[in-house]
């Protein structure tokens, strides 16, 4: 990244100066992630193994007999110590040993996320960029355009629709594209199992516009007011009066110390996702991590839903280290060490 | 459009008193936003708890067929299992409103002094509840929601905490930021130097300065919750099945989209409306507060929350002075 930054003139690098502060970041955040993400496999245990009664007794529900309960707590460690059981399930955790499912089969969980977490990955990425780019361009576009008729029909309109839930867009646009109004896309997008998402594109359509739409104004915002900040700024107003043409004030002043904030954003953005696709799935039967969380709650299939809950909690965690980074790399100034 | 310029001088400083909470409601229902705002929640409030008493028939009773076409006696129409979907619509809003409502004060609560005392306190308090804050943040909102419900399943009580829990961090978050700017003012420390306890500090001197930002909390947190609410109904989470429920009747219906489509249509656009008057109002209220388009971003990062937002991000959070 070699943008100029005007605010920073004087400094003639004297040292080699960038990687000091950005190495440490990396370091501290990522020992502070692990601590995170060994807290957080407490939290999930507690939650599903130790805290509301007996998860055995509501996995079988009317079903249980005092046999089949004792086998399945056997199975589960329920009848250890939790400080034990815990050790247990995480050292088994640590070493790719994630159990089997209860319910079905008892396959193992490994076999039974693993292809869902292809598919989410294709979703979430998908909507990602594609959200990312077209929150960019209207961010910019309604900042250049600023209190003008474009500007006021853009902003209003994210408004409304940055607080809809994922699910009321989603059956709109199933009205819309699917049902009634027109019937260009399929209604449901179960992928067939052995198939990867993009054997069939057409069954992508519906679930990633859905995400696009819910985090477009998102970004949108953050793009609009970033770039409106950094318009306004003195440099960008010296820059002006020293007559650099229009899209020269625009690209080497204005834009890169709008970066920082919209990577923030779109860091956010990925960062929603990763509970977006929750609903968006089950919508859509489109089988990912997020329908296959839900199922798991619905079968009260521990294992799968200990597991689901901490690869999205691994991601959030990894994707917190990434944004703070890239923005970091983004804005010069903020390179130096103080 | 644009919301009245209040005197410039206020937008760095950002001094709010007791009497402030008025001003800010008065001048925010003075906008265009502001009023829309207001109009659309009432609007469905009104038919959320009027509902009730006007529905013409038995929201759980079948009296009609599956999936009927809108008919003057049924203005909607039937919907999965042939109950008419507009007595439905209106008896199917106020408890999740209000499971909404109550989520919002306990999250907004819990992280109101959670993020009050950690600004306030700073050193061990604040790097406490901050990792505290860092481990929740790592769930997705819905996620941490369900795997609460997962072993118990879903009860009304356990929704409503699941929900509130999942807000406190993101409030704690705000207000911590918040709380360090206001404490750092010489009136707190004047009343430090009487020796005034913790308590008395945090309620009688800081709490009054977090009017505004409080306010911004508690309407973004309670579309959040409409929104979370909804959708744990819609996956089958929400409160047992005959009862009318706008998510569930969504999640019910929309296999029969093609043959009344208003039976899942009208709830969808009941929370749509709901949510969109909330957040607009929510908006107005923080334009109003702190100038125009610098909020838009202090806003949206009020929303999902970083672990710790680079200082240029932090300078633009809501209450701070840049």
């Amino acid at each position: 990244m070699t943008t100029l930054d005007p605010a920073t003139p004087a400094e003639v690098p004297t040292a080699p100066k960038a990687p000091h502060p950005i190495r440490e970041l990396l370091i501290q955040r990522t020992l502070l992630g692990l601590l995170t993400l060994f807290l957080v496999s407490v939290v999930v245990f507690a939650a599903t193994q130790v805290l509301p009664g007996n998860a055995a007794y509501a996995v079988l529900g009317q079903t249980a007999t005092p046999d089949s309960l004792h086998l399945l707590e056997h199975r589960l460690g329920l009848d250890r110590p939790a400080i034990e059981q815990y050790w247990t399930w995480l050292s088994h955790l640590l070493r790719g040993d994630l159990g089997t499912s209860l319910v079905g089969q008892q396959r193992p969980v490994g076999s039974l996320v693993w292809p869902r977490v292809l598919n989410s990955a294709v979703l979430v990425l998908l909507a990602g960029v594609i959200g990312s780019i077209v929150g960019v361009l209207l961010g910019l576009w309604a900042a250049l355009r600023r209190d003008r008729p474009t500007d006021h029909v853009l902003s209003v309109t994210s408004l409304a629709v940055t607080s809809l839930p994922e699910f009321a867009v989603a059956i709109g646009l199933v009205f819309v594209f699917a049902t009634n109004v027109f019937r260009i896309f399929p209604a449901v997008s179960p992928i067939p199992p052995g198939e990867k998402p993009w054997d069939e594109p057409q069954m992508l359509v519906l679930p990633v516009l859905t995400l696009v739409v819910v985090v477009v104004p998102y970004i949108f915002r953050m793009m609009r007011a970033a770039t409106i900040e950094a318009l306004e700024s003195e440099y960008v107003e010296m820059a002006r009066l020293k007559g650099l043409p229009k899209t020269a004030v625009l690209l080497r002043h204005a834009l890169p110390n709008a970066l920082p904030a919209t990577i923030q954003a779109i860091g956010l953005t990925f960062l929603y996702l990763a509970g977006g696709i929750v609903l968006v799935e089950y919508v859509f039967a489109y089988p990912g991590i997020g329908a296959g969380l839900v199922d798991a709650v619905t079968d009260k299939d521990i294992p799968v839903i200990q597991f689901i809950v901490i690869l999205l909690a691994a991601f959030y965690v990894f994707m917190n280290i990434a944004s703070d980074v890239a923005s970091l790399l983004a804005s010069p100034r903020r390179r130096i060490p103080r | 459009m644009t919301a009245p310029a209040k005197d410039a001088p206020e937008v760095d400083v950002p001094r709010v008193r007791r009497s402030e909470l008025g001003h800010v409601l008065r001048d925010t229902v003075r906008t265009t936003r502001g009023i829309v705002g207001l109009g659309l929640t009432g609007l469905v409030l009104l038919v959320a708890f009027g509902g009730p008493f006007v529905a013409p028939y038995d929201p759980e009773e079948y009296v009609t067929a599956p999936f009927a076409k809108p008919s003057a006696l049924y203005h909607l129409g039937g919907d999965n299992l042939g109950r008419d979907v507009f007595s439905r619509l209106l008896c199917g809003g106020w408890q999740l409103i209000v499971m909404a409502a109550i989520a919002t004060v306990i999250g907004v609560a819990l992280g109101a002094v959670a993020g009050i005392y950690a600004g306030y306190r700073r050193g061990l308090p604040d790097t406490v509840v901050m990792r505290a804050v860092d481990v929740l943040l790592a769930f997705p909102q819905i996620v941490f929601a369900l795997l609460l419900v997962s072993v118990v399943g879903p009860r009304d009580w356990l929704l409503v905490v699941a929900v509130g829990l999942s807000h406190a961090p993101q409030v704690a978050r705000v207000l911590r930021a918040s709380t360090l700017d206001v404490s750092e003012r010489d009136f707190v420390k004047a009343v430090e130097i009487t020796g005034v306890s913790t308590p008395r500090i945090m309620i009688g001197e800081i709490l009054p300065n977090l009017v505004t930002p409080l306010m911004v909390e508690i309407g973004l947190r309670m579309t959040y919750s409409i929104v979370i609410m909804a959708g744990l109904s819609f996956i089958g989470f929400g409160l047992p099945p005959p009862q009318p429920n706008w998510g569930t009747m969504i999640n019910e219906n929309r296999i029969g989209l093609t043959l009344n489509p208003w039976a899942a249509l009208s709830p969808a656009i009941m929370i749509a409306l709901l949510t969109i008057g909330l957040n607009t109002f929510t908006d107005a209220v923080t334009r109003v507060a702190l100038g125009v388009d610098r909020k838009e971003a202090a806003l949206a990062v009020a929303g999902p929350s970083l672990v710790a937002p680079p200082a240029h991000v932090a300078s633009t959070d809501t209450g701070a002075g840049s």
